[in-house]
């Protein structure tokens, strides 16, 4: 627990972020490739030719519910709550968009870029979590939320 | 082999994704409200997750190839441009949205299909978008 965050979930987000840090590890360690996930999914659903053979990009993506739903299995449930499906459309179009055009997304530039100390990703990180701070300050102002 | 790890990679992490809250688009979006009940689980998370990476930057720098692969097969460009900086903005818009980036939303996949389902298609249609504007 944090003081003043009661929601807050350092631990579970510490171990998580091990684990995600640890795939991330195997991928380049074991295959010489970056987990991205937006450049595996348009590889794997054939949005794009370049990059990770085919079938690694599909095992990887199929890997990512399978994990979560082991989990799921363990622990009973996952708690989840999702935007208005209106919401979820726009978000889904302006994310998938915006991470082919700036090459990545939170695992490829976040956790794999920023840990490589690639300028290109720190100044993508920054861009990303500046415009989101600033979306969701503007949906609390407008009311959204 | 290949697909084994590839397929064990993704695995452990979309188990991580949903360990750490990741998978809960509201716990993800109160990170990025500062106005709000900020809640700082992402930082707990993306900090756990550069840990491993760093130190397998490290290893990578003193092995000549993956162990499972012929060669490493990195992104290489180093031009900053419009278009990683529009790119990214806009994916953090998105992201602002719906509390969703494309790791959670493919691992949900599991967990609330229904829910995420309109998500994943529309941002595999933001792809296909992109990918028949350019070139």
């Amino acid at each position: 627990m944090i003081p003043g965050f009661p929601e807050a979930q350092p631990v579970a987000g510490l171990i998580g972020g091990l684990m995600i840090g640890l795939a991330a590890a195997i991928m380049l360690l074991g295959l010489g490739r970056i987990a991205g996930v937006s450049g595996l999914a348009a590889r794997a659903t054939g949005l794009s030719t370049g990059g990770a053979p085919r079938g690694v990009a599909i095992a990887f993506i199929v890997g990512l519910p399978l994990g979560a739903f082991l989990v799921a299995l363990l622990a009973g449930c996952v708690p989840a709550t999702f935007p208005a499906t209106g919401l979820l459309i726009i978000a889904g179009l302006i994310v998938g968009y915006g991470t082919r055009l700036g090459s990545g997304c939170t695992s490829g530039h976040g956790i794999c870029g920023l840990s490589r100390l690639s300028p290109r990703s720190i100044l993508a990180t920054a861009l990303f979590m500046g415009s989101g701070f600033a979306t969701v300050a503007l949906m609390r102002l407008t009311g959204m939320i | 082999m290949r697909i084994m790890i590839a397929l064990l990679s993704g695995a452990l992490f979309g188990a991580g994704l949903a360990i750490s809250g990741m998978a809960d688009p509201m716990r993800v979006r109160a990170f990025l409200d500062l106005f709000g009940a900020w809640d700082p689980t992402l930082a707990f998370v993306m900090g756990g997750a550069i840990v491993p990476m760093a130190l397998a930057w490290m290893v990578h720098k003193r092995i000549e190839r993956p162990f499972a692969d012929k060669a490493f097969a990195l992104p290489e460009t180093r031009a900053i441009d419009g278009k990683l900086a529009l790119g990214a903005i806009l994916f953090g818009v998105g992201w602002g949205i719906g509390g969703l980036c494309p790791g959670p939303a493919i691992a949900s996949l599991a967990l609330a299909p229904g829910a995420v389902a309109p998500f994943v298609l529309a941002m595999l249609g933001g792809i296909a978008i992109h990918r028949f504007t350019t070139q």
